[in-house]
């Protein structure tokens, strides 16, 4: 009886005293937008990722990784069925994405409740590491508000503009931005005259440019997707461009729409934690390779994606690649600390959100292609800007009505 | 003075564009009591087709005319192949079917011109002799969205003649009159519908290369376009060409003053006087059949 | 034919038997479209009335629920009760508005009256969270069940739909249905008749109303969020897709199409990324094939020989 049970025993000795890591690949469930009007940043979100995967030959800290890409629509309630296939029909390790704000609070219950950790590669909204955190919620690039204070510092103190109109799209993604400027530039001297508040599928400027008052210093354009290149045009034609100056957040004249735009955009300013002329050895590596595959320059999606995978990369490290140990690998994922990357060193505050670099860009042609130059970095910026983290959360979210606009004619 | 001024400037233009938007539309509705929810995808479609042409170097007019031969071709062969089948049922059920088929056809165009021209927004370039601008009160208003307002009236004018006073006009009226005494008269009815059908889709086809200066191309542009065109249609009055002129302009005005007046407003601004109107004269404002 | 209905009861009861949970999930998602498209079935298929704004009354009874738990810390059943009571109001004022015209009128008041709900529902922030919703809601506890599972989640869902679809099918076969399907068909004979065409389809609006409540309740329930994009046009349209494609004016049609359209943008849209084109398609050929849609235009495939009512 023994002796037929010692290639048994010794097969299961010589299991157990194998190398604890597996060799079963990492799983990577991404989501992404593959339809409707939010298709463009949910390819350049994939184009980043899949950069990050080729420089690695598709491994990562010794392990291989599998991607399961899911599509959203973009639509919240399908980003839940998306986030439940990928942690129940393929048991992903890591879920990356998802691309808007309001998908991203509708899985964060959800999120906590499987315990499944995330890195948010383009969601800004600011209150997933502020007043709604979540232990498995990471995030690999800055919040709406987090490049719009130091937009507003640098209207007020080296710009030296004293009034400005604000003009943004009306979902809560244009509310925190502006909310984040005005605040800033209000407390240090400025005053913030006009909000203006389209909606986010309007059909035309024209109605709202006219009423932008024209005793302003300049116009803080907060617009995301298609809507940048749309009222910049329009802000051209109606004559306003050159006459008062642009201020923009970081999607106004963001690499992925700057590519269609002509000389309606140059001159705009914006701020940004990232801009596809950082000059940066690592950066311009990164653009080249994605100007090679991709015939584009890398802008906020690409370059979230991008930073999600050096996230992953770095928290997967720490951890020897066993990201089945997923406390373990929680606790790496926001002890995160990248010193050279494309978006430059970012490390994570305790809520989740990086501290990084924040680039003030002014658009120019160079060699024939528009750029967002960088003309001025404000290092080691947080989402809280300078104000005491605590202080900041005891106020409401930034909203349309929060902080209230006092100076308005 | 100049906030009004300015202002009734905007309205006009936008009154313009949501003619040359929902022209094709009333066509189709008031000749042939379809209505084509594809609508919106014709327009996309057109101004893709347009900002491919130019591209490819074609001046403006040659663009507008190619968004617009190509989504008549589209539409004739929708018209032949699809909508023709259902004239056979029972109206409930043809209608229901109409809304099926002409969803399904926007789904279907949509996904195309994304798997085509890719999701990125692409800015339609202006005709250059239509380039500049207008000085007034310290803005410059752009020349080519008052060329807008001529070319809606240059449409208007087009199709209205075209109808009233051509014989394929009175065909056509007659067609959709009475269509049995027509086709006994010997009028090839069913190949005037698939004329009008394409006409109408050409028109909006143009229609989206004439707007893309101003509204740019981009995936969604359908879904935003679509509402816009059935508020007129039904405001101007359903079968109405006239009454969707004039409730292009209305629709234009409120639009420009309510959101720059009521700016709380400015989701419903288009809705609720919709519905006010609706409630008080369900024929719209110029409608001359009963809804 | 008549093992059809036993057999497929019993295999909605053994749902929660399989294994994966993902598949259990959508199962649920499938009868929260079904038990949608159903109530708008009253008024598409037998009131013959169609809808662009079906959507205003699952948001309604939806942010209604969710609010009153939420941020009233009212318990479920009551906030339940309450949500329904609104959505059933919105329902009768909207439908005054609504009846006002027939056809293409119809459908534009309802599509206007929806947009005004979604615009509320962005515009509004401080009560609905604009468009980032009221997310971190919970389920109900019936009966003290914990329903966080996706077998129990289920089977409640089933209970609900399973109630619905009986209350609906009472409708019809009673004397009020039949005056509804006489307002669509007859209209003149029925008013000949002494019945008030107007009264009769503004009841089966508001039935129609209180049922996309139910399905806003379990939408609710389920997502343990809602937000303005389940109330958009694009919302609206496919639940008239759902209604139309199944075959309006029959009971099963309505649950045949919402199985359709939520297979193919849950399950189908993992494997094809151009599922919208396909979806597109599908309407396309279901009107080739069985303009009537699914489930008769099947049934009138499936017995050539027989004779149709026609």
């Amino acid at each position: 009886m023994s002796r037929r049970c010692l290639p048994l025993v010794l097969l299961l000795l010589a299991a157990a005293a194998a190398p604890a890591r597996a060799q079963e690949p990492i799983r990577v469930g991404f989501l992404t937008v593959r339809s409707g009007a939010l298709a463009a940043g949910g390819r350049q979100l994939e184009e980043g990722f899949q950069i990050f995967l080729k420089e690695r030959h598709g491994t990562v800290a010794g392990r291989k990784v599998e991607v399961v890409w899911a599509d959203t629509a973009g639509q919240p309630a399908l980003t839940k069925t998306k986030t439940q296939e990928l942690v129940e029909r393929h048991r992903v390790h890591v879920i990356i994405g998802p691309l808007a704000a309001f998908e991203a609070l509708a899985i964060n219950d959800y999120i906590k409740q499987v315990e499944v950790p995330i890195i948010s590669s383009s969601a800004a909204a600011e209150d997933l590491t502020q007043r709604k955190l979540n232990p498995w919620f990471v995030r690999a690039v800055g919040t709406s508000a987090q490049v719009t204070q130091p937009l507003g510092d640098y209207a007020a103190k080296v710009l030296g503009y004293r009034r400005v109109a604000t003009i943004a799209d009306d979902f809560a993604y244009g509310h925190e931005g502006t909310s984040g400027f005005q605040r800033v530039f209000e407390d240090n001297g400025g005053r913030v005259v006009q909000k203006l508040w389209p909606p986010l599928n309007v059909a035309d400027y024209g109605s709202y440019i006219a009423q932008i008052k024209q005793d302003v210093d300049a116009v803080y354009a907060g617009f995301a997707g298609a809507n940048g290149l749309r009222f910049l045009k329009q802000y051209a034609a109606y004559g306003l461009k050159g006459k008062i100056p642009v201020l923009g957040n970081m999607t106004n004249t963001d690499e992925g729409i700057l590519k269609s735009m002509g000389d309606e955009a140059v001159g705009a300013m914006s701020a940004g934690w990232y801009s596809a002329a950082v000059d940066t050895p690592a950066n311009r590596r990164f653009v080249e390779a994605v100007r090679a595959e991709f015939k584009a320059d890398p802008g906020y999606y690409t370059a979230g994606a991008y930073t999600a995978g050096l996230f992953l990369e770095a928290a997967l490290k720490a951890v020897n690649g066993r990201i089945e140990d997923r406390a373990a690998f929680m606790k790496a994922l926001r002890s995160v600390r990248l010193t050279d990357g494309p978006v430059g060193p970012l490390r994570l505050d305790e809520y989740g959100n990086p501290v990084m670099n924040v680039y003030i860009r002014r658009v120019e042609r160079r060699d024939g292609r528009l750029v967002n130059a960088v003309i001025h970095t404000y290092r080691e910026v947080s989402q809280f800007w300078t104000y005491d983290p605590k202080a900041f959360l005891a106020n409401p979210v930034y909203s349309r009505d929060f902080p209230p606009a006092k100076h308005l004619e | 003075m100049a906030f009004w001024l300015l202002q009734s400037l905007n309205g006009l233009a936008l009154g313009g564009l949501l003619f040359l938007l929902s022209s094709g539309f009333s066509l189709i509705f008031g000749l042939m009591r379809v209505a084509n929810l594809t609508h919106g995808a014709y327009f996309m479609l057109g101004a893709y087709v347009g900002l491919s042409a130019l591209g490819a170097g074609s001046g403006f007019t040659a663009a507008a005319a190619a968004g617009a031969l190509a989504v008549a071709l589209a539409g004739a062969l929708v018209e032949r192949l699809l909508l023709r089948r259902l004239a056979a049922r029972p109206p409930a059920q043809r209608t229901l079917a109409q809304v099926l088929v002409t969803l399904g056809l926007a789904f279907i165009i949509a996904d195309g011109c994304l798997w085509i021209w890719g999701g990125d927004p692409m800015p339609l370039p202006l005709p250059p002799a239509l380039a500049g601008a207008v000085r007034m009160f310290g803005l410059a208003f752009p020349v080519y969205r008052l060329a807008v307002v001529v070319l809606a009236l240059l449409v208007a004018l087009a199709l209205w003649l075209g109808l009233e006073r051509t014989r394929i006009g009175a065909m056509i009226r007659a067609g959709v009159d009475d269509m049995e005494m027509a086709s006994g008269l010997g009028l090839p009815v069913s190949r005037l519908f698939t004329a009008v059908f394409a006409l109408g889709a050409a028109l909006a086809g143009m229609g989206g290369v004439l707007g893309g200066p101003i509204l740019s191309v981009y995936p969604g542009l359908d879904v935003d376009m679509l509402p816009l065109a059935l508020v007129v249609v039904i405001l101007g009055g359903i079968g109405s060409l006239p009454g969707a002129f004039a409730g292009s302009f209305v629709i234009g005005f409120v639009y420009t003053f309510g959101q720059a007046l009521l700016p709380d407003l400015a989701y419903v601004i288009l809705f609720l006087p919709m519905v006010l109107v609706l409630v008080l004269r369900p024929r719209g404002l110029f409608g001359a059949r009963a809804a | 034919m008549r093992r059809w209905p036993a057999a497929a009861a019993l295999a909605l009861l053994l749902v929660p038997l399989v294994p994966s949970a993902y598949y259990v999930n959508v199962a649920s998602q499938v009868l929260i479209a079904a038990v949608f498209a159903l109530s708008l079935n009253l008024l598409v298929g037998y009131a013959g009335l169609t809808s662009l704004g079906h959507t205003a009354y699952l948001g309604v009874a939806a942010y209604a629920a969710g609010w009153l738990t939420s941020r009233a810390g009212l318990g479920h059943l009551p906030a339940a009760a309450a949500a329904l009571t609104l959505t059933v109001a919105t329902a009768a004022f909207f439908g005054v508005l609504a009846l006002r015209g027939t056809g293409l009128a119809f459908l534009m008041i309802t599509l206007a009256l929806g947009q005004i709900v979604w615009g509320v529902a962005y515009r509004w922030v401080s009560l609905t969270g604009g468009d980032n919703g009221l997310t971190g809601l919970t389920r109900p506890r019936p009966f003290g069940l914990d329903l966080g599972s996706p077998g129990a989640f289920y089977l409640f869902t089933l209970a609900v739909a399973a109630l619905t679809f009986a209350a609906l099918a009472l409708y019809v076969r009673s004397p009020l249905g039949a005056a509804v399907e006489g307002s669509r068909d007859q209209p003149r004979r029925l008013r000949a008749l002494g019945h008030s065409v107007w009264m009769v389809r503004w009841l089966t609006f508001v039935l129609a109303g209180a049922g996309g409540g139910v399905a806003g309740l379990l939408f609710v329930y389920y997502n343990q969020f809602v937000g303005p994009q389940a109330l958009s046009l694009t919302a609206s349209a496919e639940v008239l897709l759902m209604v139309i494609s199944g075959g309006a004016g029959t009971l099963v049609g309505p649950i045949v199409g919402a199985a359709t359209v939520v297979v193919l943008k849950n399950v189908v849209s993992a494997y094809i990324t151009r599922w919208v084109m396909l979806l597109g398609a599908v309407f396309v050929l279901i009107v080739v094939f069985v303009p009537e849609g699914l489930v008769p235009g099947l049934r009138r495939l499936w017995r050539p020989r027989s004779r149709s009512r026609g």
